[in-house]
């Protein structure tokens, strides 16, 4: 058997990354303690090669493998994004794993793996090469949740991570077989073609489309299938929380995306009113329980449950009926530009909650923020940005993010759906604001003076100094990203 | 005499229910695993039918990937319950109460 040379390089960041990979789990076992860092280093190194691979193709549209795999600026826009994204969690990594005494270098090498199971998902134009591409990334999840194995609340936060989502995949891959069976085939395009007006009405296309869209509601944690997203991002190692919030979430959005469009965009009936409830509820019930949080890590879980509902809106506009298509097509680009953004301010959070220390443990109860300011004026500062960020407030970046979407919303007539999202980011402002106010207004006792500490190091300056940067940049110059999105946006039909 | 498709689709459409069901109300987590492998192998059935009734062999090639993916989910996951043996001396899920809202 002979593959073309030209379908190789097509897929050349995705076999770097991997084949990096492969070297770090085998690099690991022979490489002394103090040497561990090189071995990230190396991996960053892989990961810049990639990146300027992917920016030397940007623009083309390049199919591959007899159509499996499709390059597209969408694909490319995502690959970027979460390249960008695991360099980021690589470098926060390289301390918080010092601190928790779990530095392993086969950790560098779950992130790759992860991250090329995410590529995989975003440029794949088959049901079957999207599907192997979730399960490498979640399977590398579950175990990079439990990596602190010698902790409980680690491997129960794994465990049920492992359940929910084999459970999840396992109902996705019913869904596909139906689908195969309609269509005769699991490309996208075909399906597309196969797609006609009785499909609407036809059970088997129906009960598939439902599977499809519940599979991948666990994968980007919607309301109603949100369960185990508070208690895996509370359980797992911060780092890890923090690439599954950001690089996994916009992964699963991508690839929800492209089926939904390339695949159903003729069933756009069918599947519109779907999504529109899960995005209520889920922006809804996402907001109101994180009020109710004592915990940073979990309020920030449902804080990203959240922020998938907004991005929902712009999923919403892109399937509304009777929108024309420059309109729909702002609704896909403000999803890209909303979930960009949003990879920038919580990472910035979750790495700062990475790194205040209390004792030898986490500092993630609210507590341990009291008082902040007195002793880390710019921790406390940065903490202070992204909060304000995430509450969606000018001018930082999470501000242009809404602005973005609410106005695809209104634009497609969907001003109430604006509205009640304006709403509840007015309530979320409570509850962000909220460590804002424990960090500037309360004295820490004299007892949280000795033991809360700020971990930080050169790689985790770094990190915070990307997202800060991105954080008040976008917010300032939101023009360049904006352009890029409506680029790269997928054809809607 | 050829069986005809509706009848894979119930066969399948049963043994994914009862792997659905198991999964939701089952409290031991091995037989939560099983369960979901039950569901992976539904969806195995139905492909293979899909696949000859259409002629198709995509079908099939889409079946050795997911026996595949959940042989390696299998391995990843009995290797968690294992460590989580190793803490609580339990696999019972109703034990697991640690992290809750």
């Amino acid at each position: 058997m002979n593959i073309p040379l030209a379908d190789i390089v097509t897929i050349l960041p995705e076999l770097i990354v991997i084949g990096m990979a492969c070297l770090l789990l085998v690099l690991d076992p022979i490489t002394p303690k103090s040497k561990k860092d090189l071995l990230a280093w190396a991996s960053l190194g892989a990961l810049a090669v990639c990146v300027i691979m992917i920016l030397g193709s940007f623009g083309g549209r390049v199919m591959a493998f007899s159509d499996l795999v499709v390059v597209d600026g969408y694909a490319s826009f995502w690959k970027l994004l979460l390249c960008l994204v695991s360099g980021m969690t690589i470098l926060l990594s390289m301390t918080y794993l010092k601190e928790e005494h779990i530095d392993l270098a086969e950790f560098y090498g779950f992130i790759l793996l992860a991250l090329v199971g995410m590529m995989v998902m975003v440029s794949g134009a088959d049901l079957l090469v999207i599907y192997l591409g979730i399960e490498l990334m979640s399977i590398t999840l579950y175990i990079m949740v439990g990596f602190k194995r010698f902790e409980a609340r680690s491997i129960e936060s794994s465990a049920k991570y492992f359940v929910l989502g084999a459970f999840s995949s396992g109902i996705l891959l019913y869904g596909i077989s139906l689908l195969f069976g309609v269509a005769g085939s699991t490309r996208l395009s075909e399906i597309a073609s196969t797609m006609n007006d009785q499909s609407l009405s036809d059970p088997l296309v129906l009960i598939s489309l439902m599977l499809i869209i519940v599979g991948f509601g666990f994968k980007v944690a919607a309301v109603p299938f949100h369960m185990w997203t508070p208690d895996v991002y509370q359980g797992a190692p911060t780092s890890v929380t923090a690439f599954m919030a950001v690089a996994s979430k916009a992964a699963s959005f991508a690839a929800f995306l492209r089926v939904l469009l390339e695949a159903f965009g003729g069933l756009k009936p069918n599947w519109t009113g779907m999504i529109l409830v899960l995005c209520l509820l889920t922006v809804a019930l996402g907001n109101l329980v994180a009020i109710v949080q004592t915990n940073v890590k979990r309020m920030l879980a449902y804080s990203s449950i959240a922020h998938a509902g907004y991005a929902l809106i712009g999923l919403v506009v892109a399937g509304w009926i009777g929108t024309e298509a420059g309109v729909s097509a702002r609704g896909v680009s403000s999803l890209m530009l909303y979930l960009a953004i949003y990879s920038f301010m919580t990472l910035g959070a979750f790495s700062m909650v990475a790194i205040l220390r209390n004792g030898g443990l986490e500092g993630e109860e609210l507590n341990d923020f009291t008082g902040l300011a007195k002793r880390h004026k710019g921790g406390a500062f940065l903490m202070m940005v992204f909060m304000v960020s995430l509450a969606g407030i000018p001018p930082t970046a999470g501000f242009i993010g809404k602005f973005y979407l609410f106005m695809a919303a209104v634009n497609a007539g969907l001003a109430w759906l604006a509205v009640i999202g304006l709403v509840f980011a007015a309530i979320s402002a409570f509850y962000y604001l909220r460590v804002v106010m424990v960090m500037y207004m309360r004295e820490p006792s004299s007892e949280q003076e000795l033991t809360t500490r700020l971990a930080l190091s050169p790689s985790v300056s770094v990190v915070l100094a990307c997202a800060i940067a991105g954080v008040v940049l976008l917010g300032i110059f939101p023009g360049p990203l904006v352009s890029v999105a409506d680029l790269s946006t997928l054809p809607v039909k | 005499m050829e069986v005809p498709i509706s009848f894979y689709l119930v066969l399948s459409g049963l043994v994914f229910l009862i792997g659905l069901v198991g999964v939701l109300i089952r409290r031991n987590i091995i037989i939560i695993l099983l369960s979901i492998e039950l569901m992976l192998n539904a969806t195995n059935i139905n492909f293979v039918a899909f696949s000859s009734y259409l002629g198709n062999l995509s079908g099939q090639v889409f079946v050795f990937f997911a026996l595949t993916v959940a042989a390696a989910e299998v391995a990843v996951g009995l290797a968690i319950i294992i460590a989580l043996y190793r803490h609580s001396a339990s696999i019972n899920i109703d034990d697991f109460r640690m992290l809750k809202w």
